[in-house]
């Protein structure tokens, strides 16, 4: 059992230190100051980042053209109009399913990696990592590498304390603002958004969605940080479920660094120590606190940082790297009983990781499917149940419905209604006048909207009740087609 | 975890340190799988406390605990009847234009404005929702066992056009005392006819919309009778609210029995006038719905012989 807490340099003093004291009933977060650390890990996770913060900033900003009749936002999710807009896909309420394969994609995706590479979506991509990230590197910019920041905490409050520290959050809130102020331009036409929050006119929900998201990036990500990881997240929990010896994550060969010795010890008595100098690289530059060498545990992200670490320290007493690396916990056995090491790519190699990129690809491909197949017109009925009928008086026989007319392309259409399956039916609108009654009729629909109208059938004296259809043909060049089927009351039966 | 079995950890003497985490074990085991007295973190402390800080505030400032009488009311006076109260004020002031617009405009005129006459059918519908479902039921259909009027169907009594509609509610049908009402009396014939001329007549009308054989007697008593307010081809007249014999409508029932009881002991329906009960904006709302229901007829301007008809005035003052 592995304590997830931030572990203080001195482990055994630790261990002393508790056993001789009464336990507290709680504890407060040691800071993590964690070292600045350059290597080929570190360059990944500035890559990560830079895209990922792109991505997320850059993303409202992109021009989509989608005609006079639409937005012309890329990614616009518009809750007024309930309307999603990615590119050149627009989804309608009804067909939220394609919002629910993506979230049920994004979950198998996580499945996906947690096999393939273990927690790589917490060490790289999650957003409570990149933003932690982000403010270790402006603790870092303000007050100086791992041990200035250390002297700075045990420091006494001084003006000088105290000036860093307000710029610090200043710069915090900055960051805070901006991720809220982000987040808002997904909602809306981000320049006019812009302009509005700006000069006081947007709605009073924006600036409170800002506010709040800026208290949560700045208690989340600068002060809170790993404690999400280790006590508030449950992907953690599930991820250490999901993982078995044939996990890829962080690991330190203890078969190889055990016992651990000096350079100066270990050149005095070669045989005696394993590879492990006890130099603490490996702890001081990990961003969550803990000592990769006590083995797997839930603090642990696998961002990588304390291989970097590693092998560079390996590297400057010219020893081999690879202490600390990516390997499963079998192939650490492997090579434990003297088998040459495996190649990490090869633990991508198992079932498990193929059955879920086949489950992944085959839901994305359903979707694709569906929305390639999809049709952008539709029609939908609902008979008047009260009165079912009407008797009118020369004897024939009148049923309303109310009927929804959908035209999911931005522009607007002409629908032609028909019944069919109903002898001598004729039928009108309240805006078409019972006058010009016919057995079909045209509607005009609006783009990107659905029309709803209450419509009259009449049928003759003596009509019997009765299923029929009425049918929708879009008068354009798709003539995309539609129907719904719906019953003709009437006072006679079959 | 570690598994440790058979040890007794509930006294202070026997506890055991976990060795490497140096965290004491809180005694609980199942399976060998034993709980480490690890601390909870501080901040969850405070989260907890702000909570507590939280529900005193709430306490200090929204109605909260009950009390034997009522609860207590907090500072901040707040009331779900209040909230309700202003969410429908906010409401009425939001309608205030529509009403104001509705108010001035004659009600021959608002099915020319779409947007209006829509808003108008809509507030028709719910105020048909509270005072009129009583009797012509939610579907406007009404009852033929009651003798309620149908209002979906294109037979009216007393005029189909939104004017006419309006005037009947206004004034309603048959109100004792008040002039303007619209009113008629069907006689009774009890005791005026024997059985076999009462058949005869029965069958007359029954004819009139082919439901019977012709009957030359019936025609006789009928043409004396009743044709003065039904009319001679039994098309009735409006102007008196005497039904059309001729249609496939029934407001009484069209079997023999049914019309045969009628002529006898006939039923008179009657109206509630609505002017005074509902305001007129209401009242032209009602007028708007009910004329939407699918039988409304276009109003036309009576003139006299050969002059334009006059263009309605809008009144922009009121």
């Amino acid at each position: 059992m592995n304590n997830p807490r931030g572990q203080p340099e001195d482990w055994s003093a630790f261990t002393k230190a508790k056993t001789t004291r009464a336990d507290p009933l709680y504890e407060s977060a040691k800071t993590v100051h964690n070292k600045r650390i350059d290597g080929p890990f570190r360059r990944f996770k500035w890559l990560v980042m830079l895209v990922t913060l792109g991505i997320y900033y850059g993303t409202p900003w992109i021009r989509w053209d989608r005609g006079e009749y639409a937005p012309d936002q890329a990614v616009l999710i518009d809750l007024a109009n309930r309307r999603f807009y990615m590119f050149n896909i627009e989804i309608w309420p009804h067909e939220f399913y394609f919002v629910a394969g993506l979230l049920i994609m994004a979950g198998i995706g996580l499945f996906l990696v947690t096999s393939a590479v273990g927690r790589a979506w917490c060490g790289y991509a999650c957003p409570q990592t990149v933003w932690t990230d982000l403010f270790q590197h402006v603790d870092r910019f303000v007050d100086g590498d791992r041990n200035a920041r250390v002297r700075m905490e045990a420091a006494p409050w001084t003006f000088g304390k105290l000036s860093r520290r307000i710029f610090k959050y200043m710069i915090y809130l900055v960051i805070g603002f901006w991720t809220g102020g982000a987040w808002i331009m997904y909602f809306a036409d981000a320049p006019t958004l812009t302009v509005d929050f700006w000069t006081g006119q947007a709605a009073m929900a924006a600036y409170i969605t800002v506010a709040i998201l800026t208290l949560t990036t700045v208690v989340l990500g600068g002060f809170m940080r790993e404690q999400v990881c280790i006590y508030m997240c449950p992907w953690p929990r599930i991820q250490t479920a999901m993982m078995d010896e044939k996990s890829l994550l962080v690991t330190y060969k203890d078969w190889r660094g055990e016992p651990r010795g000096s350079v100066k010890k270990a050149q005095k008595s070669p045989d005696e120590f394993g590879d492990c100098i006890d130099c603490m690289q490996c702890v001081q530059v990990c961003p969550t606190g803990i000592d990769i060498r006590e083995g797997p545990q839930i603090g642990c992200i696998t961002c990588a940082l304390c291989i970097d670490a590693c092998d560079k320290v390996m590297a400057d007493i010219g020893r081999p790297r690879g202490l600390i690396d990516y390997a499963t916990l079998e192939d650490c056995e492997a090579e434990a009983a003297g088998q040459p090491a495996r190649p990490a790519w090869k633990a991508l190699m198992r079932p498990r990781t193929f059955a879920y990129t086949l489950i992944w690809g085959a839901i994305g491909l359903g979707l694709l499917f569906a929305l390639g197949a999809r049709s952008h017109a539709d029609i939908s009925v609902a008979a008047d149940r009260n009165p079912p009928f009407m008797l009118m008086s020369d004897g024939s026989v009148r049923n309303s419905y109310t009927i929804k007319l959908r035209n999911m392309e931005s522009q607007p259409r002409q629908m032609e209604v028909t019944l069919n399956g109903l002898s001598g039916g004729r039928m009108w609108t309240e805006t078409i006048s019972s006058d010009e009654a016919a057995p079909s009729q045209i509607f005009d629909v609006p783009a990107d909207q659905t029309l709803s109208t209450r419509v009259y059938v009449m049928a003759p004296a003596d009509t019997m009740a009765q299923d029929f259809m009425l049918e929708l043909t879009t008068l354009d060049e798709q003539r995309e087609t539609d129907s719904s089927a719906t019953k003709f009351a009437a006072p006679g039966d079959k | 975890m570690m598994a440790n079995e058979g040890s007794d950890t509930k006294t202070p003497a026997t506890k055991r340190i976990d060795e490497p985490t140096g965290t004491e074990f809180v005694g609980h085991e199942w399976d060998g799988i034993e709980e480490l007295d690890t601390p909870m973190p501080r901040w969850w402390l405070w989260t907890f406390y702000l909570t507590i800080i939280w529900s005193i505030a709430y306490v200090v400032l929204y109605p909260a605990w009950p009390l034997v009488e009522k609860g207590t009311e907090g500072v901040l006076g707040w009331t779900s009847r209040g909230q309700l109260a202003e969410e429908m004020s906010l409401a009425d002031q939001a309608r205030a234009s529509v009403r104001e617009r509705l108010s001035r405009t004659p009600i021959e005129r608002i099915p020319e404005d779409a947007d209006l006459l829509q808003k108008a059918v809509a507030g028709g519908a719910a105020a048909f929702k509270v005072n009129c479902v009583q009797c012509h039921g939610s579907g406007a259909a009404g009852s033929q066992t009651l003798g309620y009027p149908n209002l979906n169907d294109d037979d009216w009594l007393w005029g189909g056009d939104i004017n006419a509609i309006e005037y009947t509610l206004v004034h309603g049908i048959r109100q004792q005392g008040h002039d303007e009402t619209r009113f008629s009396a069907m006689p009774a014939y009890e005791g005026v006819f024997d059985d076999t001329q009462i058949d005869a007549v029965v069958d007359h009308v029954l004819s009139l919309s082919g439901k019977a054989q012709p009957n030359a007697a019936g025609a006789d008593i009928y043409d004396v009778n009743c044709a003065s307010c039904h009319a001679p081809d039994g098309t009735g007249d409006r102007s008196v609210g005497a039904p059309n014999l001729a249609d496939a409508i029934w407001l009484y029932g069209e079997t023999p029995a049914q019309v045969r009881r009628q002529i006898l002991q006939p039923r008179m329906g009657m109206m509630p006038k609505w002017e005074g009960r509902l305001d007129p904006v209401t009242i032209k709302m009602l007028a708007a719905y009910v004329h939407s229901l699918g039988g409304g007829e276009d109003f036309v301007e009576v003139t006299a012989e050969g002059e334009d008809p006059p263009a309605v005035e809008v009144d922009e003052q009121s």
